[in-house]
């Protein structure tokens, strides 16, 4: 549990109304181009024919992921993801799906996190994860278009070349160029996230946009593990700028493993003293009816500071939790 | 005790028997990974500056720090000291350690030493410190050309602008966080 307003320096509440007002105005030129890249991204799914749906933020229960903490509502929680109600509405015949909402999780604030941010989630019938990178990719030389980005944008000093071919590296080859331990060693150490983030991220996405893929079967609860390789799952990141910008997954669709992975969370939660949520039984009911399909998740408010070329998440939101 | 989620700018917290204090704190988290805690740490005794990650499960204590009221004395070969008025004990802090508050110190004036255990760190100072003007240049009256400031050198040797009435032999107040001149004050 972080409070994050106990963050705050006293200083910077000195005189609320005027700072608030000096910040607000700052972000003009930010927020305008926000959204315009919010009409674009509307547009690109209209033209596919996907419907944009709205699922409650407020739900029984989230999916129970090992490292993803929900913030509690009343008796229920405020959705970390709107994933498992898209994926009931995918199960009752909807093909084509994207929402732009909130979403709310516990304990994270940084320069690239707040603790509300915006999520665009899409989902698409009867295609996998390769399918979903071209599409993603579609996406963002759609949004930088209509923005009038040309074929090279820049950000923050970096120039990041938006034409084909897109770069695409495995999680294996990525371990192999920047991290100083090798994967199996990572994995064994306990160290794959800490080189994620601080020996591979950066140099990704740097001259133009990266697909990092096949992440090794590890944390993620509602990813398809690859057929031709059981110690991956077919997942992929986009990076830009050193920046994870979206994750993507062919979906699991297999109740039983699906109902293994999710007592393996909750085990893993319940051994680290995290709150363990109840089990989301009406999506596990409504899983085995639904169709092949993969699914995006893409940080608007990082989209935007790519569009903006602006260094923090402060930069291109209105009010961050600091300022309430 | 503190937590990974509590660290922040600024905190001070004890490793390896070593005062750090945080001087840049990033939260970074990879898509479906753990949280982690980028910080640059700088050692308050040595001064040498670290990057290090710390997990959500990691726990600190607090750098047993406090402050003691102090009376700078004279300096000498690059050393500065300082005495308790209570119990008469010395200590000296290093040119490294008093940096700019050089500027300031003169006999007996009061500052507030920082101590890990028993290890002098650093010095505040008080915000505001009156000091003799030792050389300034003469006003010239309709000069235009040097403009609304002229330099002046203080006791401590410290050199600033100044408005161009003050004269040699006066006191002017500093701010000592920002170098600047306040006022001229009388005696």
């Amino acid at each position: 549990m972080i409070p994050v307003a106990e963050n705050i320096s006293p200083g910077s509440r000195i005189k609320p109304a005027m700072e608030d007002g000096r910040v607000l105005a700052r972000r003009r030129d930010a927020l305008w181009r926000r959204d315009r890249m919010i009409r674009a991204i509307r547009r690109f799914f209209s033209d596919r024919c996907y419907l944009e749906v709205e699922t409650p933020y407020r739900i029984t229960a989230p999916a129970p992921e090992s490292h993803i903490d929900a913030v509690a509502s009343s008796n229920w929680f405020l959705h970390t993801s709107p994933e498992l109600c898209m994926k009931r509405l995918l199960a009752a015949g909807y093909p084509r799906i994207f929402q732009i909402c909130k979403c709310f999780r516990e304990g994270e604030r940084g320069s690239c996190h707040l603790p509300e941010f915006t999520m665009l989630e899409w989902y698409h019938q009867g295609i996998d994860y390769r399918i979903l990178m071209e599409e993603c990719e579609e996406l963002v030389t759609s949004v930088a278009s209509d923005l009038g980005c040309g074929e090279v944008i820049h950000y923050q000093g970096k120039e990041i070349a938006l034409q084909k071919p897109r770069e695409m590296l495995s999680v294996r080859e990525a371990f192999e160029c920047y991290s100083p331990l090798s994967l199996a060693e990572s994995l064994e150490r306990e160290k794959f996230d800490e080189i994620m983030a601080c020996y591979i991220a950066p140099h990704m996405g740097e001259r133009q946009p990266t697909f990092l893929y096949d992440y090794p079967v590890y944390s993620s609860t509602l990813t398809r593990t690859k057929k031709e390789d059981p110690s991956v799952e077919e997942r992929f990141e986009l990076y830009m700028g050193g920046m994870e910008i979206a994750n993507g997954s062919s979906e699991l669709a297999d109740v039983d493993e699906q109902r293994l992975r999710f007592k393996r969370a909750r085990q893993f939660r319940r051994l680290q003293g995290k709150k363990v949520y109840p089990q989301p039984e009406r999506f596990l009911e409504v899983l085995p009816t639904m169709p092949e399909a993969a699914g995006m998740a893409l940080g608007v408010d990082r989209l935007a500071m790519i569009f903006t070329d602006l260094p923090a998440i402060d930069d291109v939101v209105t009010f961050t939790p600091e300022y309430i | 005790m503190y937590n990974a989620s509590d660290l922040r700018k600024g905190l001070k917290i004890k490793l390896d028997h070593e005062p750090y204090i945080i001087t840049e704190f990033n939260f970074v988290k990879p898509g479906k990974g753990q949280a982690l805690y980028r910080c640059k740490l700088r050692n308050m005794v040595t001064g040498s500056q670290f990057e290090r990650t710390f997990r959500a499960a990691d726990t600190f204590g607090p750098a047993d720090l406090r402050e003691k009221k102090m009376q700078y004395l004279y300096s000498e070969e690059g050393k500065y000291y300082f005495m308790d008025s209570e119990n008469y004990e010395q200590v000296f802090l290093s040119a490294d350690q008093i940096g700019e508050a050089k500027n300031y110190l003169i006999d007996n004036t009061v500052v507030e030493i920082l101590f890990f255990e028993d290890k002098p760190l650093e010095v505040s100072l008080p915000n505001f410190v009156d000091l003799t003007v030792v050389k300034a240049e003469p006003w010239a009256k309709g000069d235009s050309v040097t403009g609304n400031t002229k330099p002046v050198t203080l006791q401590t040797g410290y050199q600033l602008q100044v408005p161009p009435f003050i004269e040699e032999g006066e006191k002017i107040r500093v701010d000592t966080r920002s170098g600047e001149y306040i006022t001229r004050v009388k005696d």
